[in-house]
């Protein structure tokens, strides 16, 4: 048998295989990418149209009346994620610190575990459990009960992209920082968050995209209303819990204003994760490289 | 031979240490039946070694026989990582640093470290590295941190390369040149003696003998121990050496005479390139 013989088979079936190949690869990415492609423009030809400042910085009118938007939707929104992002990064980053840096200790082993379980907890089980402790004891739908609810989602995503994200820190690291005589506690807060705080920004950045995008936690506890904020004692709107509502009713106005405002989502979550990507994640390889 | 490259690095200042104080110097620190443990593995088994003062320390012997957990073990750095476990004695000026009344992080301040891999803090710069033992223990007087950054950076022979460069990161330099930021980040936290790991072993030799002349030029102020299986590092560099195998201390003495006529069989079997 001679080399080129030998040579010649094999790359004949080499290539039929690899061509069938690449063609079921190809044909899994666009089976992926089609409805997302196809949500995202019919959002986008959907949405469009209701677009304009009046929507963005009025208050709901009377059904089909003109010039009617969802500012307090808007502004629930901000509002119950911005107290949701305040509780959940003390509490998140603490216990990503902890399942990190004791991450020998049991209990560090089993609260992450039980962390774990919470990240892919059903959300509207969140949601009732928020309406029983909060909602049912003030007597009131509010936004600080949606808030509340927002970080039951919020925390355990934060608590494991931090606990991620400073494992990869070096122990080198660790060591030359207590082998300064640095105390263990400023060596976690000064050398081990500094080092890996990208990593904890990607991770906050991402549960504040979640949270932006739920709906069921939300439902039961900050429920609705079409009024701006006085106080965080008082149902709020949200734009998710709008997107709802006005997709359900029968109001053409309220249904082309519930596209914008899915549009709108869309670009805040959108936007957010090109921030982790392009910002975030160019600094990181930056720092890899150096 | 060791003595001839001696000179040739140094200065006129020149004090042959072998034939002068040290012979009689004290003990800065000294183990006493020091064991260390990884779980069930026991990998020092009963150290009984004396440091002296102002003078080079090499502990050599070949891989896993025990000489960087040694070092790690005198400033307690070994107990940070998960199941390691000490015993015995480390005793520096008189006080055994196990013993439960002292405080492992002012030990830490006293005897500084150098680790194998340069280690340079990834998101600080040159000064910040330098001083970053002495911002992180809290002192805040402007002038006394610039002061150090710039006598630590010259003490570890590194000035003239970074000066118009302080505010670059630390990552940024050569491999040589990070290690001798990490030499100058141990000397600002003004410690008496400082633990070198293979300080070399990731360096080109052009780089290797800058941090050897840094090495030499510091013990007039401090007490240096250096783990090395170079065995031409060690006879260039150091005072004494001592020859470590399996976990045991096999043997220690002057340098020049642990080269030139080993008591033990083992140490001669080793430096000659038999074993190792």
């Amino acid at each position: 048998m001679t080399k080129s013989n030998l040579s010649a088979n094999v790359s004949l079936q080499r290539k039929i295989v690899n061509v069938l190949m690449t063609i079921l690869v190809l044909v899994a990415v666009v089976l992926a990418l089609v409805p997302l492609i196809l949500i995202l423009g019919d959002v986008f030809v959907k949405g469009a149209p209701a677009m304009s400042l009046d929507f963005l910085i009025n208050r709901p009118t009377a059904p089909n009346l003109p010039g009617g938007g969802i500012a307090p939707a808007i502004e629930g929104s901000f509002v119950m994620v911005g107290l949701a992002t305040l509780i959940s990064i003390p509490i998140g980053v603490g216990a990503g610190i902890f399942f990190s840096e004791w991450s020998t200790s049991k209990l560090s082993t089993v609260s992450g575990f039980m962390n774990d379980v919470l990240t892919g907890f059903p959300t509207m089980v969140i949601g009732l459990f928020v309406f029983i402790l909060i909602v049912l004891t003030t007597k009131t739908y509010s936004a600080f009960a949606g808030g509340v609810a927002l970080s039951f989602i919020m925390t355990p995503i934060i608590a494991r992209t931090t606990s991620e994200s400073l494992k990869l820190v070096p122990t080198t690291l660790r060591e030359a920082s207590m082998a300064l005589g640095i105390p263990r506690w400023k060596t976690i807060l000064r050398i081990v968050l500094g080092t890996g705080k990208n990593g904890l920004l990607t991770g906050i950045l991402l549960a504040i995209a979640r949270a932006s995008g739920e709906t069921a936690p939300l439902l039961f506890t900050a429920a609705t209303s079409t009024l701006f904020i006085k106080n965080l004692m008082q149902p709020t709107a949200s734009i998710t819990i709008l997107i709802y509502y006005y997709a359900l009713s029968s109001v053409p106005s309220w249904i082309s204003q519930a596209w914008g405002a899915a549009l709108l989502l869309i670009i805040i979550m959108l936007s957010l994760n090109l921030f982790v990507k392009l910002v975030i994640g160019r600094s990181l390889t930056e720092a890899r490289m150096e | 031979m060791t003595t001839k490259i001696r000179r040739q690095i140094r200065n006129e200042d020149y004090e042959d240490p072998l034939t002068s104080k040290h012979r009689f110097s004290a003990a800065k620190l000294e183990t006493k039946n020091l064991r260390a443990r990884f779980g069930k593995v026991e990998v020092l088994r009963g150290i009984n070694l004396r440091f002296p003062e102002n003078s080079v320390t090499a502990i050599m012997g070949p891989s896993g026989c025990g000489k960087t957990t040694l070092i790690r073990c005198l400033n307690r750095i070994h107990e940070l990582t998960p199941g390691a476990k000490v015993e015995g004695e480390v005793i520096l000026d008189g006080i055994n640093i196990y013993s439960p009344k002292v405080d492992p992080v002012a030990i830490r301040k006293r005897i500084g470290m150098v680790f194998q891999k340069p280690n340079p803090f990834p998101t600080m710069s040159i000064f910040d590295n330098t001083v970053a033992g002495l911002k992180l223990n809290g002192v805040r007087d402007k002038k006394k941190i610039v002061a150090s950054a710039e006598k630590s950076l010259r003490m570890a022979f590194l000035w003239d390369e970074v000066k118009d460069d302080l505010k670059k990161p630390g990552t940024a330099l050569s491999g040589g040149q990070q290690q001798r930021l990490c030499i100058a980040r141990a000397l600002a936290v003004e410690p008496e003696i400082i633990l070198m790991d293979e300080p070399c072993s990731a360096l080109d030799p052009v780089a290797t003998a800058k941090v050897e002349e840094s090495i030499v030029a510091l013990k007039k102020d401090f007490t240096i121990i250096i783990v090395t299986h170079n065995m031409q590092q060690a006879a260039r560099i150091s005072d004494f050496t001592a020859f470590m195998y399996l976990g045991q201390l096999i043997e220690f003495g002057e340098t020049s005479e642990v080269f030139e006529k080993p008591e033990n069989e083992l140490t001669e079997k080793y430096i000659t390139g038999k074993f190792g």
